[in-house]
């Protein structure tokens, strides 16, 4: 019983804490840009504000577009619930395993697709079709540097992973340095940062993301907006629980948890200012340039499977 | 022996020399010349760390001095060579554009997996923590020659004969823990000898042809007009 | 044992003399001066050898058995002999194509350099060192093919840099993994690679690793051999250098890259017990054999012509060191002197009718029997010898071969015999323009010491008809050396 209150508790935690990170990153950022920065807590209330706000629907716009913010966040959820933040082994986590987790994110991007195409305006329909390349790009090198992980651990499920590489103590894999590195710029290109996408744009020319979801308004486009903060989140907590995994609670007393929180607070503080100094020494990529982009991100990961064979299963 | 049983220093072994043929995937990619340079220099730099690590693993001392003598060579002089070289060349600003990158890394990806299946049946002789490596240096030499082979600039031709070098010095590092003294040193005399030859030939390249485009090197041809 | 060390130590200090002296128009006598006391130290050595047995120094770095000490003469003869042949020649060159101080340095220091490496190739006990000789041979003619700096001459050097750079890099490979399967079997970690050692236990050397040292070893040091496909550098560096660098390429190096391959086999042929060694030096020389014979009669440049001429003639002798048996090792060992005796002496030939005509150009050479009757015949008598005609010596080495092919494997004679043929039609068709042509305007005959080749060609006939005893046993010898058991 607790196990699942916990596994409830730490959903609404990921749901809640995912805006302070977008909030965090962006005070970091202004930071080094050398501006005065928004406080903290600003994404709750651009949120709270989205939410009062009525919803506009083009005359046009079918089941497709007004659901589709329902299905993104739901997918999101339950991929949030999946991914292990603060404590492993919760009965959640055996909903799914990180292949699952990579349809769950397909799923969400292929509604929002839809609904960008579905209106009919030029700006969805450009959108929707690069988000798809770049998603039919990013995909398998994220498969591979999960098969990577799964590989090591023997298991897919992403709880047994984890728990597997924090009983081995500090272990020095080539593989997991290879697979860290292309699930970085895999992160980088799924949650549309620099230099795939750029996040405070809407000029035509260098959209994706913004372009699919330009006709949302009001809670639409809060819960959408809350998504994608979420999958940021999603992706910085597989980073760093993956690969760095000490401190994350594996029973369940308050101690250990507290730990783990703790933990998980630090790990995600300090990938969030390594983003920021990414994407501030990164300029934005020409879109035609993406596929190198993520054609190098998959050698990467291709190489971290490579050496898992070659130098890490004894020959 | 599974990784997590390998001492620390021994995993350490590994992660470098799977960074090692990183840099050379790395010099694959990359059209100017002088982060190629920098990027050759960086591999031996790895390469020289991982020596000496090696030698501290296992007891062999002599490595050390092969380590230094890498370090001096290999990350050190020749890359400044190379770099004196490119700026009396007046060719370091130049970018040599590749055609098709995303399909060199994959065949390149291709010859980890050929290099991996031949040296199988050595791999399996060694008794030595290191042995899994002979892969991963034969991988760097085959990358060498892809390097040799899809580039047109006389320059990146010679990285990647270098490049090949140092796989094959890495090879006899991991295979046998290094070859007799004497050889090692008559293998690096002859390195530094060819890498000086070369500097001296891209200026008779240069003079002769007027650039240092080895596609302009095509007059001699089998069946004379 | 001094004069081992007199032989190594005597092109050394040449080539420290030479760099700095090398621009002197007396420099060409001390080069022949140099050449000929290694040569007459080469002959104490054979001496030596003869009376004492095999030799080896007192740290076991060199080795001088039966094998390697007739190449060890021989190596000093041709290079004496083009060195006399060489120091008209570059004057002439000196003032027709004016080549500076600089490069007269170069060339002669570098001479020096290359018989060197050479000879410490061929007298090393270490298969290491044997590989960084063999490199360093690489290192010390490339700048020399480039001498002229035509854009052709920029173009082979860097071929012959290029190409074989990468095949000797794939001989360390092998060498590597001599090593390694060495390593385990020998207690003594330095001893692991001298040969002497490796001999004696090559039977416990790890056969699967032996082979796969073997295939990077054939294709390493076969690139340096000429043979076919690793063969492209050849005819340009060949025909682009100056001609005495041609002689000694063709008549020196490529012998001592054979035997560095020789001495490779006789290991992996103690380990594997089966003919997997010689089954590929048999598949890559009938290979060269028959490509190179095909080549030959569309060149247009006289140097790349006899330079595919040598192609072929290595594949031959590649071919018998595979066949492996002792009549033909007997006929190979024949082959490689005969050979490196004529072709030399060919090349020279060549030079000095190429100054002639002023041209290379097959077309433009003619009548060379009228102009100057001794090189005319030269070229003839040489051509002749390497052809195959009876009596000279290369006739002698061929039919031995042919003789083991139809024991052993009878239907390859066929192709032998047709490749044999075709080369012979290939040669005298250019040949018989160019010697018994008409004379074009203004042909004039050039200083020339004939002598050398004269002598050369002279040998190959005595040879041919009756090999002298103590030849013949060392070859004997060095048969039984190599393929186990004697002929005669």
């Amino acid at each position: 019983m607790t196990a699942w209150l916990l596994a409830a508790l730490q959903t609404l935690l990921f749901l809640f804490m995912a805006p302070l990170l977008a909030g965090w990153v962006k005070r970091v950022k202004c930071h080094m840009q050398n501006r005065s920065a928004p406080s903290l807590l600003q994404p709750y209330r651009d949120m709270a504000k989205l939410f009062r706000k009525h919803t506009v629907l083009a005359e046009h716009a079918s089941w497709i577009f007004r659901t589709t913010p329902y299905i993104v966040f739901g997918a999101t959820i339950l991929t949030a619930a999946v991914v292990p933040l603060v404590a492993v082994q919760l009965p959640t986590t055996a909903i799914a395993d990180v292949i699952v987790l990579v349809g769950f994110l397909a799923l969400a991007r292929f509604f929002t697709a839809l609904a960008g195409m579905d209106i009919g305006t030029a700006f969805g329909g450009m959108g929707a079709s690069r988000e798809m390349m770049i998603g039919a790009l990013a995909e398998p090198v994220m498969l591979m540097t999960v098969f990577t992980m799964a590989m090591t651990a023997s298991t897919t499920n992403l709880s047994e992973a984890v728990l597997f590489t924090l009983n081995s103590g500090l272990v020095l894999r080539p593989s997991f340095v290879f697979a860290v590195l292309g699930l970085m710029m895999v992160a980088v290109a799924e949650t549309g940062r620099v230099p795939v996408d750029n996040p405070a744009t809407h000029l035509e020319l260098t959209m994706i993301h913004e372009a699919m979801i330009l006709e949302y308004s009001g809670r639409h486009l809060a819960l959408i907006e809350w998504a994608a903060q979420i999958k940021l989140m999603i992706y910085a907590v597989l980073i760093a629980n993956i690969f760095l995994p000490w401190g994350i609670a594996a029973e369940f007393t308050t101690e250990a948890l507290g730990v783990g929180a703790v933990a998980i607070t630090v790990k995600l503080m300090g990938l969030a200012i390594v983003l920021v100094v990414w994407e501030t020494v990164m300029a934005k990529m020409r879109l035609f340039r993406a596929p190198q982009f993520l054609g190098f991100a998959f050698l990467l990961s291709l190489l971290g499977m490579l050496t898992h064979v070659i130098l890490e299963t004894g020959g | 022996m599974e990784l997590a049983q390998l001492s620390l220093f021994n995993q350490a072994v590994l992660v470098l020399a799977a960074l090692a043929l990183l840099t050379s995937f790395l010099m694959l990619a990359q059209g100017r010349k002088l982060p190629l340079i920098y990027t050759y220099g960086w591999q031996g730099v790895l390469l020289a760390v991982t020596t000496a690590l090696v030698a501290y693993v296992t007891g062999h001392t002599h490595l050390y001095i092969s380590a230094v003598l890498t370090l001096a060579l290999k990350a050190l002089l020749i890359p400044w060579l190379l770099h004196r070289l490119a700026v009396r060349l007046n060719v370091q600003r130049e970018n040599e554009p590749i055609a098709y990158p995303s399909l060199l890394l994959l065949a390149g990806a291709a010859l980890v997996v050929f290099s991996y299946y031949v040296s199988l049946p050595i791999v399996q002789f060694a008794a030595s923590a290191t042995r899994n490596i002979i892969a991963v240096s034969m991988s760097i030499v085959l990358l060498g020659m892809l390097l040799m082979i899809t580039r047109r600039r006389a320059m990146a031709q010679v990285i990647g004969f270098m490049s090949m070098e140092n796989g094959l010095f890495f090879a006899g590092v991991v295979s046998t823990y290094g070859m007799p003294m004497i050889v090692e040193l008559g293998i690096a005399f002859d390195v530094l000898v060819a890498a000086i030859l070369f500097g001296v030939f891209f200026f008779q390249m240069r003079a002769s042809i007027d650039s240092l485009d080895v596609d302009r090197l095509n007059r001699l041809r089998e069946v004379d007009e | 044992m001094t004069a081992l060390w007199l032989t190594l130590l005597i092109p050394l200090a040449g080539i420290l003399l030479l760099a700095f002296v090398g621009h002197l128009r007396a420099a060409g006598w001390i080069n022949v001066v140099l050449s000929g006391s290694t040569f007459i130290t080469s002959l104490w050595l054979a001496l030596t050898v003869f009376d004492g047995g095999t030799l080896i120094s007192p740290g076991r770095m060199l080795y001088i058995d039966a094998f390697n000490v007739y190449l060890v003469v021989l190596t000093a003869l041709v290079s004496l002999t083009t060195a006399i042949f060489s120091r008209p020649y570059m004057r002439h060159e000196v003032e027709t194509r004016r080549l500076s101080g600089r490069r007269m340095r170069l060339y002669h220091s570098m001479y020096q350099g290359f018989m060197f490496t050479m000879l410490a190739a061929l007298t090393t006990n270490n298969v290491g060192i044997l590989w960084v000789s063999m490199e360093g041979a690489t290192l010390a003619t490339v700048l020399l093919v480039s001498l002229y700096r035509t854009p052709e001459a920029v173009e082979a050097a860097w071929k012959y840099f290029i190409l074989c750079g990468v095949g000797i890099a794939q001989a360390l490979f092998g060498t590597v993994l001599l090593f390694f399967a060495a390593e385990r079997v020998i207690p003594v970690r330095d001893d692991a690679l001298l040969w002497n050692v490796l001999y004696g236990s090559a039977s416990q050397l790890e056969p699967t690793v032996l082979t796969l040292a073997f295939v990077f070893l054939l294709v390493g040091y076969g690139t340096k051999v000429g043979l076919v496909p690793l063969h492209n550098w050849l005819p340009d560096a060949h025909s682009e250098g100056p001609t005495p660098m041609s002689a000694i390429l063709s008549g020196l190096l490529l012998n001592v890259a054979l035997y560095s391959l020789v001495r490779v086999k006789m290991l992996v042929d103690g380990s594997l017990q089966n003919n997997l060694a010689g089954h590929l030096m048999m598949g890559f020389g009938l290979l060269s054999f028959m490509v190179a014979g095909l080549f030959l009669h569309r060149q247009r440049d006289i140097k790349r012509m006899y330079s595919y001429s040598s192609i072929e003639h290595m594949g031959l002798m590649t071919f018998a060191f595979g066949i492996g048996g002792p009549l033909a090792t007997f006929g190979a060992l024949l082959h490689m002197t005969v050979h490196s005796l004529t072709k030399s002496a060919i090349f020279v030939t060549v030079g000095h009718a190429a100054q002639i005509a002023g041209t290379q150009t097959i077309d433009k050479i003619r009548g060379l029997i009228m102009t100057q009757p001794s090189v005319g015949w030269g070229l003839l008598i040489g051509t002749v010898a390497i052809a195959g005609f009876p009596p000279f010596g290369v006739f002698v080495s061929e039919f031995l071969v042919l003789s083991a092919t139809m024991k052993s494997w009878p239907w390859l004679t066929v192709p032998l015999l047709v490749g044999l043929a075709i080369a012979f039609a290939g040669l005298f068709r250019h040949l018989h323009p160019m010697v018994y042509g008409e004379v074009p305007e203004g042909q004039k005959p050039v200083r020339a010491n004939m002598l050398p080749v004269m002598l050369q060609l002279a040998m190959v006939l005595w040879l041919g008809i009756a090999i002298p005893v103590f030849l013949a046993k060392w070859f004997e010898q060095a048969t039984i050396l190599i393929a186990g058991s004697s002929p005669l």
